[in-house]
């Protein structure tokens, strides 16, 4: 099960919301797809973001799949660790796999996007 | 959607599968990077059933096949392969093949699953000149390969046949597990292995031997993903990505394979002009200096204007790099070369490098 207190995208990221501090990633669903993680590009602190716009991209040995933000804001910190250590995106997708923490523009976005529960539906419909 | 017959031993394992060229295959089960370090460094697993495979018989086979391929037929006694191409009259690539001579006046053609029905439809047009039959056997054939430095030692207990000696392109028939097959020292991984070709209908008892008879030695199951790195790696030619009918031998810088004194030969014309008098272009391996990953089709360039397109690209799980080949201008394929990959919205920098990229090391026992 997803964790609870995460929202979710149809492009399978997962963000975190304390205050206006937001933490994303993407989600076990979207690691196991993508294979071993090689590689990421991550965006540049001070970066703007809109929502649904691609942010980044994170490549396995097989394919290049893009990061969509999943609420607007403005980047606050990116993961470095993965440049050296990409594939902790596959082992820890949901803590030591973040990959943004952003200054999000506004909540009500956050309330709007998947819960767990249907979020884990979403993912059952897509597996059929 | 066809199936191997080994299909539900992916099953069993939890492959992740895919579609290639219709065929439902395994894409990897535990990762494509743990699988490519398991051959590289114990043993590897593949299912190959989806190559395709060609006999040809009759009293013309040998000048037969010498007319349609660039290597000398004629160096094959029994049981024993060659590396070699169907080329076109123009010198290019229908496709590149393996050659097996089976008996006198008997071969088998082994040829990528992509091109199987094209390579098959070439062949019996070809062969209305010459007194030879022509079989499409890529259903009767199942074909794994266990590949990687424990290979010999996990396949000797399954088979009376000795493989100890049995050197570099040389086959046997026999048994495995129970199962007759033809066990050849062939491979595209760059390792030390064994290509088994069994027409069994239940070849699953080989599949599950091998995978019990190597687990002290640490065999793992490999699908196709890991299959291509590694291969890339070794640099073997991939059809479609590195050679195709629009390039020719000397420019995929398979010379080695051509012997011009056999005789007369498909594309031997050009293919000799362009050995007397040089190419434009010529196939070469770079690797990535910056950050990022070359990746089929990413434009390539030299002295800021773009000159090609990726070939073969990828993340070399056991060399760490991005690696990839590319046909370049003859004077930027020069090793030392630096050149540019265009990655998304930048041009990342790579330089040309001498392949093969990973060379496996030389045991004493290899002949």
């Amino acid at each position: 099960m997803v964790p609870n207190n995460f929202r979710y995208t149809k492009t399978h990221e997962w963000v975190q919301l304390t205050g206006d501090e937001a933490l994303m990633g993407i989600t076990d669903y979207a690691q196991n797809h993508l294979g071993d993680v090689v590689y990421i590009e991550l965006p540049v602190v001070g970066a703007k973001l809109a929502a649904h716009q691609v942010i980044g991209n994170i490549e396995s040995v097989k394919a290049v799949s893009e990061i969509y933000a999943p609420l607007a804001g403005e980047v606050a910190a990116v993961n470095e660790g993965l440049n050296n250590s990409p594939e902790l995106v596959n082992q820890d997708p949901h803590g030591k796999g973040w990959i943004v923490r952003f200054k999000a523009a506004g909540k009500a976005e956050f309330e709007g996007l998947m819960n767990a529960v249907e979020y884990e539906k979403y993912l059952e419909g897509l597996d059929k | 959607m066809k199936y191997t017959r080994f299909h539900s031993n992916h099953e069993k394992l939890g492959a992740k599968m895919i579609e290639f060229f219709g065929w439902n295959m395994p894409l990897e089960y535990k990762g494509i990077i743990d699988e490519h370090l398991a051959v590289r460094l114990r043993a590897g697993l593949f299912d190959v059933s989806h190559m395709g495979e060609i006999h040809v018989t009759g009293k013309d086979s040998l000048a037969f096949l010498q007319h349609l391929t660039p290597n000398d037929v004629s160096r094959l006694a029994p049981n024993q392969a060659q590396y070699t191409a169907l080329t076109t009259p123009q010198g290019t690539f229908v496709d590149d093949m393996l050659v097996y001579c089976l008996a006198p006046e008997k071969y088998l053609l082994v040829v990528n699953a992509s091109n199987a029905d094209k390579d098959y439809a070439w062949v019996a047009d070809h062969a209305s000149k010459f007194d030879v039959k022509t079989e499409n056997m890529s259903d009767a054939y199942s074909q794994l390969a266990l590949q990687g430095p424990a290979a010999e030692k996990i396949l000797q207990p399954l088979t009376p046949v000795p493989l100890a000696g049995m050197k570099s392109f040389n086959a046997a028939w026999g048994k495995v597990a129970g199962e007759e097959a033809l066990i050849s020292r062939t491979g595209y991984t760059g390792e030390d292995g064994f290509e088994v070709y069994t027409r069994s209908l239940k070849p699953g008892v080989i599949w599950d031997a091998i995978l019990e008879q190597g687990k002290s030695a640490g065999v793992e199951p490999i699908g196709l993903g890991a299959r291509d790195t590694l291969r890339l790696e070794a640099k073997l030619m991939l059809y479609g990505n590195d050679i195709d009918d629009t390039t020719t031998m000397i420019e995929a810088d398979l010379k080695w394979v051509i012997k011009f004194k056999k005789g007369d030969f498909l594309g031997r014309d050009i293919l000799l002009k362009q050995m007397e008098q040089g190419v434009s272009r010529r196939i070469a391996g770079f690797e990535i200096t910056g950050r990022g990953i070359a990746r089929p089709h990413y434009p390539v360039f030299h002295d800021g204007r773009q000159v090609s397109q990726v070939c073969s690209g990828t993340y070399a799980p056991y060399l760490k790099k991005s690696i990839g080949l590319v046909y370049l201008p003859v004077a930027a394929a020069e090793l030392g070369t630096v050149i540019e990959v265009g990655i998304r919205d930048n041009k990342v920098p790579a330089k040309v490098i001498p392949t093969p990229f990973y060379k496996r090391a030389e045991t004493p026992a290899q002949g």
